[in-house]
């Protein structure tokens, strides 16, 4: 148990002495700095602090590290592991399939060959597992097993902790510190003390997660929050990549996730776990008829999202997953399944007297998440994990290139980052310095909310801004309203509205830290919006049906796009460059196969 | 709504700030606990498994859910019991493991 108060700091009007003039500066020097305490950062700390024990490792976390990330509420099965039977190999060509033929197979390659053995680490750490008789992994898919994982984020944090990696909860990070073109660090604030942090470190791993809240979700007002992915993913890490020059790719490669109505829980524990089936309105299972010719209920998963999408389009909705062949004990299975990952949908089912094993349970798409742990945006990274800019690593939901990741390729990642950050650390002479002007610039940014609440007393909310983000993310860039459909010409109003969006941040005003951080959640997922509406003008065929659907192009055209679209901030002009990269074959094969 | 809190049972020992939204916070004066925007909540129950008096409750949106049902946490060491209760007061309760000992 631990007692950390959140004493609010909230800011008088007309006070003699200004919060703003009494920021206080806290520097921090570290050897590895991760920014991120989740899935993919506590593995980092722990692989770091083993590899050499000599470093100074820290931890900036904008929540607690207990609890914080996609895992607050825990995981009820690993999604990616090498059962019996599979190799690196069997693995990237099954994620080359789902990823519809475009991967980088490199990356996945890497994280495939360390999978089972971060996941035998993480058991000893005190993950339960599931055992078949033999004592082997209960299977749940061909590259799933089953855990009791309502602690599994209590359980890497402790590790973490553990490890001796110092841990800054409740801090805020803003920007990278750069000096030439090299990351030095970062800077943030304090949601409980209300300091200017500034950390100086000689290597950063990025583990921030991706970006949640850039579309208007499935649920509006009272309930905008029950959603799937971590609300309080903000596509930070994203944000600060794209304002320092990180190269960025495939943020067109939207996830739209095939989820539970009203509820948005995962749906691959009915359909995996419980064998159930999607239905239309009609009784008819559309996957094995309408899609047989691309895999059937095996489809890949953009198919198996944009196949329910397309029978509410045409009149043959709602559609379903039907759970009406559980038995009462499998039922009593499934609630406490979704105890160890979304409780909301078993008090749901109680509350609204729902019986899953009389009535099929309704399905939707979710609003568009951009992320690189299912799908593959995120930072443009090497085989090490490194990113474009020198002594930057990125690992997890905000590395790109590789998608089918989920929690054990996260933790993979880690490793990888880790590792590759501490040779870089031990290679390293350089000596960091504080420029000064730039940290004063900074500062005043970070605190501009605060700052214009006690000059004017009033602007624009940070929730505003996020609302009317969202409404034009859904009208003009392919939100839920369009059934995810998108035009060039839609996508230039898009485009036009985030300018005058941007332009209006200056008068965001926050009265406490609480909504400090709320502004600049909604300044960086802006930030995050401009670049992906560039990405999806750019691509101009359909690769990935539902997820990006340009009904200006309707078809995939592996002659002209079978390359990555990529981009990064011009720091001299301050305009998004959009380019390719190749796609490159490792592992041979017919990418449009799952075996 | 999302988190109502008991003040009877509250007794301000600001476990429930973990909450990964940073919504929680103990209100200065009467030290008890208090969420700072209801709709902003996830409904992921960190706060309410961490609270070791039951002092919270999850409710849902009620645009999603009627009036009236409850699920309650327990935390112990290796385990979580869940109490659900049902609109109509039926009661179910669930006993997961969490934590694989070592010897």
């Amino acid at each position: 148990m631990f007692t950390v108060y959140s004493e609010e700091v909230t800011v008088e009007r007309g006070r003699d002495r200004r919060m703003l003039d009494n920021v206080k500066r806290e520097v921090i020097e570290t050897d590895l700095l991760i920014i991120g305490g989740g899935t993919a950062g506590c593995l980092a700390a722990v692989e770091a602090r083993e590899k050499n024990p000599n470093l100074k490792v820290t931890i900036m976390e904008k929540a607690h590290i207990n609890r914080s990330g996609c895992l607050a509420a825990g995981m009820n099965a690993l999604n990616v592991y090498l059962n019996p039977g599979e190799t690196p190999e069997s693995f990237v060509k099954y994620v080359r399939y789902d990823a519809m033929g475009l991967i980088r197979e490199d990356l996945v390659l890497s994280t495939a060959k360390e999978i089972n053995s971060t996941v035998q680490k993480v058991e000893k750490w005190g993950l339960p597992i599931h055992k078949d008789e033999k004592g082997q992994y209960q299977k749940r898919g061909r590259w799933n097993i089953n855990i009791d994982g309502e602690s599994l984020k209590p359980i890497i944090a402790k590790a973490a902790k553990k490890s001796g990696a110092a841990i800054l909860n409740w801090t805020v990070a803003t920007n990278y510190r750069t000096s030439n073109g090299v990351v030095t660090g970062a800077t943030g604030f304090g949601l409980r003390d209300g300091k200017f942090y500034i950390i100086k470190a000689k290597a950063t791993i990025v583990a921030t997660g991706g970006a949640s809240g850039i579309y208007k979700p499935n649920n509006t007002d009272g309930a905008h929050h029950v959603m799937w992915y971590s609300p309080f993913n903000t596509g930070s890490g994203y944000a600060m990549g794209i304002r320092a020059g990180a190269e960025m790719t495939s943020f067109e490669m939207r996830f739209i996730a095939l989820r539970t109505k009203d509820t948005i829980c995962p749906t691959g524990t009915l359909a995996l776990g419980f064998g159930a089936q999607q239905v239309n309105a009609k009784g008819e299972q559309f996957m094995k008829t309408r899609f047989a010719h691309l895999g059937g209920e095996g489809a890949p998963t953009p198919l198996r999202a944009y196949g329910p999408t397309m029978e509410v389009k045409e009149g043959r909705g709602p559609c379903f997953m039907d759970t009406r062949h559980l038995t009462p004990e499998r039922m009593r299975e499934l609630k406490m399944s979704y105890l160890d990952m979304y409780p909301n949908i078993v008090l749901y089912w109680a509350a609204n007297k729902i019986d899953p094993t009389k009535e099929p349970i309704e399905i939707c798409g979710t609003e568009p998440y951009i992320m690189g742990g299912h799908c593959q945006a995120g930072y443009w990274i090497t085989a090490d994990r490194a990113a474009t800019l020198k002594g930057l690593f990125a690992c997890g939901d905000v590395a790109g290139g590789a998608p089918y990741k989920f929690v054990p390729g996260c933790w993979v990642e880690g490793i990888l980052a880790a590792r590759s950050a501490v040779k870089y650390i031990e290679a390293s002479q350089a000596q960091i310095g504080l420029n000064e002007k730039e940290i004063e610039s900074e500062k005043e940014r970070v605190f501009l909310p605060i700052g214009r609440f006690e000059k004017e007393g009033e602007g624009v909310n940070p929730k505003e801004m996020e609302e009317r983000l969202q409404k034009v993310m859904d009208e003009y860039a392919g939100g839920v309203n369009t059934f995810y459909e998108m035009n060039e010409e839609r996508l230039l109003v898009a485009l036009k509205q985030l300018d005058r969006i941007e332009s209006q941040e200056k008068y965001l005003v926050a009265s406490n830290l609480h909504e400090l951080m709320l502004c600049h959640d909604v300044i960086d997922r802006v930030e995050v919006a401009k670049v992906l509406v560039r990405h999806l003008i750019y691509r101009k065929e359909t690769r990935w049906p539902c997820y990006q659907t340009r009904i200006d192009y309707p078809h995939r055209d592996d002659f002209n796009w079978l390359k990555f679209v990529n981009s990064k901030k011009n720091l001299k002009t301050g305009e998004i460059e959009v380019f390719t990269r190749p796609y490159e074959q490792i592992v041979p094969g017919d990418r449009y196969q799952p075996k | 709504m999302a988190i109502l809190v008991d003040e009877k049972k509250c007794t301000g020992c600001g476990a429930c700030v973990i909450c990964p939204g940073d919504l929680m916070a103990l209100n200065k004066e009467t030290r008890k606990a208090y969420i700072k925007e209801q709709k902003d909540c996830w409904n992921c129950m960190a706060c309410v498994k961490e609270c070791p008096v039951g002092a919270l409750t999850l409710k849902l949106p009620y645009q999603l859910a009627n009036y009236k049902a409850t699920l309650m946490p327990e935390v112990f060491e290796d385990h979580i019991k869940w109490t659900l209760t049902d609109m109509d007061g039926n009661k179910e309760e669930f006993v997961i493991k969490t934590l694989e000992k070592r010897g």
